[in-house]
């Protein structure tokens, strides 16, 4: 036997524990509250230094000035982020579930071959394509639409894998045995019985890809080139570039940058469950 | 059995006739874009004609300095941040896994929270946190007799490294912790019986049990770090950094691309950086053995 260690060396440990943890915390935090604050002052406040204080505080004016900029293109772009990441994800949840609900509920011939195709898929970086995907929207006209954003958003490997974990840990075999006895259709099944089930599963995918869309930089950068089309994250990468000669950008790139990230922290916060599960989900199996 | 065929068919074909125009097709054509070259026609007047060069474009890329100084500078990246990125969630992960640690639920929130944070904005932060007459860091850092130049030849890698640590480290610290919460506690409650303290339990029962877990976040690590760009973009634009305009290949390629209108060089580099990609997502997999596929068919 090692013995009880005496309390005060457990003390110690949980101090030091808690207190690692704490650390990387305000390793986490201390950007996002520095955003906050930094958010709240004129350009002259801004680059004055002191960034945590409310010196030259500011936040109406800026907020105003955001929205009032180039005809207020800023909540247009926001309008667009909304559009690509909530139609893309709502769009590429329902075609990954879909094929994920497939995958698990039906045997065919080289499933497994098929499935190990989109495993391979999850495994391409994604960045290679979008210059050729560039080129071939080009052909087809499409360069500078939203079609050009929207349609590679659709396709997620991973999300097809993620359905079909969550539907071998939501759908048991017998609910779709009863619909069938009850004489409802494959795809009824599937609509009525399957999707309904896996609903936290499929809120998982949407997740996950509202972020990635939200956050996708590279596909518009590459595919727009009309601002009223951009999104956040190349709208603002725009204004920032035109800080360097301006500094009245500053403070619009960094409110305009605070308003960005509330959805997903909102998003994040609220649906911890649903992250928590796509992760575990990811890493266990 | 027809009916089943039938349905497995259409829920499957949206996804694989997307799949197919945004993956399959844009691959082939890379590779075929790769194959030829613009060359301008008679003396200039006529315009452009697209010839087939065969590989060319690849010698060019792989004879260009530039891009050959882009895979060091990924190379030494991934030295730097994968260890640093492994060591750290994992360490996390270990610390909120024990028995000791509080508040479990605000701690894995308040970790994951950096990447609800698009890396464009993230990279944006860090800039002005880097920029001596902004920032608290780097005058904190003054202040305690530390100077350091984040936009400086040694500076330009720490200063990426870093955005990406803060962006990934809670991400993956929370599939270490889920992977480190499906342990079997029987097993960790054998290895106390059995004498063993909190370390000996961390590294000789947990860290061996999550081993695939750790693969995979690697897999994941690489293939995310090949086509770094944002962050060194933001760093490039402005800021006076060292970090050059084809500092990583995917910067190469896309310079090469729009900045110079060459698509067969910008296709030859990607297609390059791919091949890359498979053959260190091979090598990784191999590493770690087939177990995983045996497991997925069970499940």
């Amino acid at each position: 036997m090692n013995g009880r260690p005496r309390t005060g060396s457990v003390w110690l440990s949980k101090a030091a524990v808690n207190g690692a943890l704490v650390l990387a915390v305000v390793y986490m935090l201390f950007p996002l509250v520095w955003l906050l604050t930094a958010a709240t002052k004129d350009a002259g406040g801004l680059l004055a230094g002191n960034a945590f204080s409310f010196e030259g505080f500011d936040l109406g004016g800026n907020l105003t000035r955001l929205a009032e900029y180039n005809d207020g293109i800023y909540f247009h772009w926001y309008a667009n982020s909304l559009l690509y990441a909530g139609l893309g994800a709502l769009a590429c949840s329902f075609v990954s579930v879909a094929a994920g609900y497939a995958f698990h509920v039906y045997d065919f011939r080289g499933k497994e071959k098929l499935f190990g195709l989109v495993l391979l898929g999850v495994l391409v970086p994604t960045t290679a394509l979008a210059l050729p995907m560039y080129l071939l929207a080009s052909e087809v006209g499409v360069v500078n639409t939203y079609w050009a954003v929207l349609v590679p958003v659709l396709v997620n490997p991973f999300g097809v894998y993620l359905s079909r974990v969550f539907c071998a840990g939501y759908i048991p075999d017998e609910a779709l045995e009863a619909a069938r006895i009850d004489g409802a259709g494959e795809l009824r099944v599937f609509w009525s019985i399957g999707l309904r089930m896996v609903m936290p599963g499929f809120v998982t995918v949407f997740l996950f890809q509202f972020t990635a869309v939200w956050n996708n930089f590279f596909l518009p950068l590459v595919m727009l080139s009309d601002q009223k089309l951009y999104p956040l994250s190349l709208g603002l990468y725009a204004w920032n570039s035109n800080a360097h000669a301006e500094p009245d950008f500053y403070p619009l790139v960094v409110t305009g940058s605070l308003l960005a990230v509330v959805p997903l922290v909102v998003a994040f916060v609220s649906l911890q469950r649903h992250w928590k599960a796509g992760l575990t989900a990811g890493s266990v199996k | 059995m027809k009916a089943r065929t039938r349905a497995a068919t259409i829920l499957l074909t949206p996804f694989f006739l997307l799949f197919t125009v945004v993956m399959v097709v844009p691959i082939g054509y890379a590779v075929w874009l790769s194959l030829f070259t613009e060359k301008q026609s008679g003396l200039g007047f006529g315009g452009t004609e697209t010839v087939f060069t065969g590989l060319d474009n690849y010698t060019a890329a792989l004879g260009d300095r530039a891009f050959r100084e882009g895979f060091g500078v990924l190379l030494g990246y991934c030295l730097l941040y994968i260890p640093l990125l492994l060591a750290g969630a994992l360490g996390l992960a270990l610390l909120l896994d024990s028995a000791l640690a509080r508040a479990r639920r605000f701690f894995q929130l308040a970790l994951f929270l950096p990447h609800a944070v698009p890396g464009i904005i993230a990279a944006l932060i860090w800039v002005y946190l880097y920029t001596p007459q902004l920032s608290p860091v780097v005058q904190a850092m003054e202040a305690g007799g530390i100077g350091f130049d984040f936009f400086s030849p040694e500076g330009a890698l720490p200063s990426v490294v870093n955005i990406a640590l803060w962006e990934w480290l809670g991400y993956n610290m929370v599939i270490f912790y889920a992977a480190l919460q499906a342990i079997d506690r029987s097993v960790l409650e054998a290895a106390t019986v059995d004498g063993a303290g909190a370390w000996r339990i961390a590294f000789s029962v947990k860290v061996p049990l999550v081993k695939a877990s750790l693969a995979m976040v690697a897999l994941f690590t690489i293939i995310g770090s090949l086509q770094l760009f944002t962050e060194p973009l933001i760093l490039n634009k402005g800021t006076g950094s060292a970090v050059t305009s084809t500092w990583t290949p995917n910067m190469y390629a896309y310079t090469a691309a729009f900045d110079r209108n060459d698509y067969g060089l910008a296709a030859a580099a990607s297609v390059l950086l791919a091949l890359t990609a498979a053959l260190l997502s091979f090598a990784v997999t191999r590493m770690t053995g087939r177990r995983k596929a045996g497991k997925e068919r069970t499940a």
